[in-house]
Formats: C-alpha cells, sequence, structure tokens
C-alpha cells in the first residue's frame, strides 16, 4: 500500500507541474493578446481607388455569384450616350441590343432621360462582379462606376480568399461601422 | 524663395490635380426635366452584438456540455447538444468565426502590428482552451459543429491499427505549425481555405471545398471523427491542456471492476486498458529507455529546427508577394514571360523592381525567423510523444486517455456501473 502512494504521489506531482507548465503559456498568451484586442469587429472591402478591375473578384469569391457588386455613383456620371462601361468598344449603334453591351449578365439598364442623357442602373441580382463595365468606365469615363463587396451576401470569411488573390492589394478589414468605400460624390447618407 | 514661388505654387496645383485624377473627364449633367438623382440603399453588416450573442451561446453550450459529461453522463443528451451546435455556429452562422481558425487570427495578432484582433474571436479561442484545462474536451464534444456533423454521421466505426493511428495523429501537428506560420508572416489562412465543412454549412461553395467535405465524411462513416483526429490543428492545442484537466470524464460512474466490456467502445482508441494482468518490464531496462528518449528530445528539436530552416525560402513561397518577385526575377534572369495577374498588375503600377525585391527580402527574413521555430516544435511534440510511450505505468482501471477523449460518451453504456444500477453521481 505504501508503494502505490508512493507512486500516486509522485503521479500526482506530475500532474500538477504539468497543469502548471501549460496553463502559465495560456495566460501569458491571454494577456498578451488581450492588449491587441478592440471590441470592434471587421469587414471586407475594396477600396477601388487601389482596385486595377482584374476581374479576380468574380472568380475567387466563395459565394457564387460572387458577394462583390458593381456599384453606380450617379453623382459622378456623365449620363453619356455613348457610355463607355455600357457598351462595347467600337459599337456602330448605340442602343440596347445586346451584341453592343459590354456586360456579359446584361446587368446594365440603360434608360433615357432627356436629350442627350442616359441613365445606367446596376441590377445586383443579375451582376457577377466581373468588373468589364468598371474598367470600360474608369478608363474612358468619369470613373462612376466600382466595384464594392455587398455585405448582404458578403459571408465575412475569417480570411477573404479575393484578398488573397488580389493583385492590388485592394481589399482590406475595415471597421464594421463603416463598412462601404464608395468613391466621391455617393449618396452616402441614405441609410 | 520668391523666384521659386511660382513653381511652388505650380507643383501644389499639379499635386491637387493628382488627386482628382480622371475623373470627371464629362462634366455632370445639367438636367431639365427635374431629374433626380436615384437614392441607394446601403445593407449593412450583421450587427457586431450578434458576435456576442454568439459568445454567449458558445460559453452556454460549453457549461451544459460540461454538466452533461461530468454529472448527468448521458450520450443522447451530448448528441442533442452537439445537433443544436452544428444547427447554430454550422448551418444559421455559416462556419465562420470557428475556434478551429480563430487560432491564426491569434498568430495574426501576435506578430503584426497592423492587425487589431476582435474581442469576439479572441474569446471564441480563448474559452474552449479553459474549458480544457478544467474539464477536457467538451468543445469537441459539444459546441464543434465540424465536430458534430462528423459525430453524428459515423454509423459503423473500424478500428484503425495503433501504428496507423499514431502516423496520421503526427498531421495535425504539422498543419498546426504550418498555420501559425503562415499567418504568422501574413502570408495565407490555411485553416479556413482547407476547411472541409463549410462548403456543406453555406451549400455555396467552390466544389473543391464541397468534394473535399463529402470525401470526409465518407470515410467518417466508418473511420469516425477523421477531420478531429488527422488534421484539427485545435485539437492539438485542446489535446494537450486536456491531459492536465482538472476533472475528466470517466468511463464508470464509481469505481471500475475491470470488467473489460468498455474495451472495443471507443472508435477513437482513446481507452487506456488497465495492466494489472500484463507481464511487468524491469525497472532497469525501462529506466534505460525513459534516459535514451529524453536524450533523444534535444537532437530531435534542433534537427527539426534546421529542417525547418533549411526550406524556409520553399514555405516563403506561399506568400503572394514571394511568389511575384519569383516570377517577376524568372522574366529577368531566365527570360520566361511572367503573365499572372499579379505580375501584369505589378507591372502596370509603376513600382520598381528594387522595392519589390525588398520587400520579398523582409517577408523571406521573416520566414527565416519563423521556420525554425515551427521545426523546433514539431521536434518537441515528437521527442514528448515517444518519451510518454515508455513511461511504464501500473494502471488499475480502464480510463479515457485525457489527450484524445473527445468526451462525445459512447462509453457510458457500456459500463456495467452505468445508469440504473447505481444512483447518478
Amino acid at each position: 500500500m505504501a508503494e502505490k502512494n508512493k507512486y500516486q504521489n509522485r503521479r500526482q506531482f506530475v500532474k500538477q507541474a504539468g497543469r502548471l507548465a501549460v496553463a502559465l503559456p495560456v495566460a501569458y498568451l491571454s494577456v498578451s493578446l488581450l492588449r491587441k484586442t478592440s471590441a470592434g469587429e471587421f469587414v471586407w472591402q475594396i477600396d477601388p481607388l487601389k482596385c486595377t478591375q482584374c476581374g479576380q473578384c468574380e472568380k475567387n469569391c466563395v459565394m457564387t455569384p460572387s458577394a462583390v457588386k458593381c456599384m453606380h455613383s450617379f453623382q459622378m456620371c456623365g449620363y453619356c450616350d455613348l457610355c463607355s462601361g455600357y457598351l462595347r468598344q467600337g459599337v456602330k449603334i448605340l442602343d440596347t441590343a445586346a451584341e453592343n453591351q459590354l456586360c456579359p449578365t446584361a446587368a446594365i439598364t440603360r434608360k433615357f432621360i432627356e436629350e442627350p442623357y442616359f441613365e445606367y442602373t446596376i441590377d445586383e441580382e443579375l451582376c457577377i462582379g466581373c468588373a468589364k463595365c468598371v474598367k470600360g468606365c474608369t478608363a474612358f469615363g468619369n470613373g462612376s462606376l466600382h466595384l464594392q463587396i455587398k455585405h448582404e451576401s458578403c459571408k465575412n470569411c475569417n480570411q477573404c480568399s479575393i484578398a488573397i488573390a488580389c493583385p492590388s492589394d485592394a481589399i482590406q478589414r475595415v471597421p464594421i461601422s463603416d463598412p462601404y468605400k464608395p468613391k466621391a460624390g455617393y449618396n452616402i447618407d441614405s441609410e | 524663395m520668391k523666384k521659386r514661388l511660382p513653381y511652388i505654387i505650380l507643383f501644389i496645383l499639379l499635386a491637387w490635380h493628382a488627386v482628382s485624377y480622371a475623373w470627371q473627364r464629362f462634366p455632370k449633367p445639367e438636367f431639365e426635366s427635374g431629374y433626380v438623382y436615384p437614392e441607394y440603399q446601403f445593407t449593412n453588416p450583421r450587427s457586431t452584438a450578434w458576435e456576442y450573442i454568439d459568445v454567449g451561446v458558445l460559453a452556454g453550450v460549453l457549461v451544459f456540455t460540461t454538466w452533461l459529461t461530468l454529472k448527468k453522463r448521458s450520450r443522447n443528451a451530448i448528441i442533442w447538444t452537439s445537433l443544436f451546435s452544428l444547427a447554430y455556429f454550422g448551418f444559421f452562422r455559416e462556419g465562420c468565426i470557428c475556434s478551429i481558425g480563430s487560432v491564426q487570427n491569434m498568430a495574426l495578432a501576435l506578430f503584426n502590428e497592423n492587425y487589431t484582433l476582435p474581442l469576439s474571436a479572441f474569446l471564441f479561442f480563448l474559452i474552449p482552451i479553459l474549458f480544457a484545462l478544467a474539464y477536457g474536451r467538451q468543445f469537441c464534444a459539444g459546441a464543434c459543429p465540424l465536430g458534430a456533423i462528423q459525430e453524428v454521421t459515423g454509423f459503423y466505426s473500424v478500428k484503425l491499427p495503433r501504428s496507423a493511428e499514431a502516423i496520421l495523429s503526427s498531421v495535425p501537428y504539422i498543419y498546426l505549425a504550418l498555420a501559425i506560420l503562415f499567418a504568422a508572416t501574413d502570408s495565407h489562412f490555411i485553416i479556413c481555405k482547407y476547411d472541409p465543412f463549410v462548403g456543406i454549412f453555406r451549400l455555396n461553395a467552390p466544389a473543391t471545398m464541397i468534394i473535399f467535405g463529402i470525401l470526409l465524411l465518407l470515410a467518417g462513416l466508418f473511420i469516425n471523427r477523421p477531420y478531429c483526429r488527422f488534421l484539427c490543428p485545435y485539437g492539438v492545442i485542446l489535446n494537450w491542456l486536456s491531459r492536465f484537466s482538472g476533472s475528466h470524464l470517466t468511463i464508470t460512474p464509481t469505481s471500475c471492476v475491470n470488467c473489460r466490456l468498455c474495451e472495443d467502445a471507443c472508435p477513437y482508441n482513446a481507452i487506456i486498458p488497465s495492466n494489472l494482468d500484463a507481464p511487468k518490464e524491469k525497472t532497469v531496462t525501462s529506466r534505460k529507455r525513459f534516459t535514451i528518449y529524453l536524450a533523444l528530445i534535444p537532437v530531435f528539436v534542433i534537427t527539426g529546427a534546421l529542417f525547418t530552416l533549411r526550406f524556409s525560402d520553399n514555405l516563403a513561397m506561399i506568400n503572394r508577394n514571394v511568389r511575384l518577385a519569383n516570377e517577376v526575377r524568372m522574366e529577368t534572369v531566365a527570360g520566361i514571360k511572367a503573365v499572372s495577374q499579379q505580375a501584369v498588375t505589378f507591372k502596370e503600377s509603376g513600382k520598381t523592381v528594387e522595392v519589390l525585391y525588398q520587400e520579398e527580402e523582409v517577408i523571406k527574413e521573416r520566414y527565416r525567423k519563423g521556420s525554425p521555430i515551427a521545426g523546433a516544435f514539431l521536434g518537441l511534440s515528437l521527442g514528448i510523444a515517444l518519451l510518454s510511450l515508455s513511461a511504464g505505468r501500473l494502471r488499475d482501471e480502464y480510463k479515457p486517455d485525457q489527450g484524445k477523449c473527445y468526451s462525445c460518451g459512447r462509453c457510458f453504456e457500456y459500463c456495467p456501473l452505468h445508469n440504473n444500477n447505481v444512483p447518478l453521481l
């Protein structure tokens, strides 16, 4: 019996020492991490000024279709008849025919307002975030079309898989209190 | 100074031009028909309050599971709890953020100044760890959606040979070491990238993700909980904390009568049998072996560190800036054209090659510091695993292996003293 007690004491001691050995790093880690903690949450968002319209947003999002959508700053738009975001380059006739449209899913609606202005609106149900229109608009137009991550479809993954693929580092974590980075002139007070 | 003033003014004007660059090539229209600009409705992300509700649910589930495994001893109730977690954290919350992935957030926060850790991610990391330290792996039993989906689909249990199990069990250590290394250097979150079940939870993910998940579930029909046992990196941490936990699930509610009925109860090889009948080894030989293994630990640590240091530049290739620099270098040195999206954008951006190479060198230097630590960790774990194999013990009862045991409660009803025979504790 005495023999057994000796082993049990030793085992007890090893266990206590082990517990201390694992608890100390845990405590240390918690304290050092707590100092880097903030109560605010983060979401992913595209900085349209960094975006190079490479088309990775369409392909790399875990969601199908991508949570990245095109947004339109109407305040910046020139309401052109010859819209470089809506029409393919070199079209002969400026109309809504499918073969003239740049958008592969026909997600942009063109509406006549008054001579010579046309309004362009994005149907977000159809938009796949391919950035073709954004590229056209930024290259030849006012740059009023731009990409944003729409938070109703974004799952806010721990690591955004588009951010990994993005060649221009345009996708960053932003505070949840300020979840969009729209281009200037955007009517942000609508919420 | 006066002479230079016009130039300074010109410079400021030009700089201002750069700020408002390229926009408004076409003037803002002046509508005459009374057109009003359309209003746009922003959808705000889920409110932060939900994150803290999640933390609350996690803590609640853990407390409840602990009560079920330690006091109530009901396998059925544990299954129902884990089904709830599967529904809530898995299908409703859609698998993000989970405690397993939060390890990477910790590594990123510890080694990068520009990342601030969300409090909820920190709590998701810490709470299961505290429970493991006090009561064993309660998180695996009741709160983990990944564990739950495997636990309920493990219909048949085929026991793996102990050798195969031992070899496969080393994979999570490598996974953990690499995940922390890659997250700490701000390169990639591989645990999230290769999360097997998040695709199933969302029913919307790349096909490869869903196929991997389904394959794991199919394997799990026979080899139960394959992800938990042979992949889960968070499991490694819980495993080590649970070994020294204050109290832990027991197979028998009272004291073991050595009836051997529970011997085949555990599909995870997590029951340590009593060895009353086993032939005893001579103390001299076991002590000698123990000493040799103890002396081997530093050898393993140093070998591991040197090994990973040797490959640190290869490991750094997971970082996209290093990959880009490599591609650009290949173009200048060997004439292989850099065609990737990254390279094309780099060329358009006007950033110089020197800056890119400097950035690459900084990242590689971080890998040179980090990878030996990862290697040393792997060597140390291997050494300790060997050492614990050789530590012979007198055991007069059947006990769960506290490291491996998921506290799933399968073994409860194998014990003849369970439930009706004795009053509950």
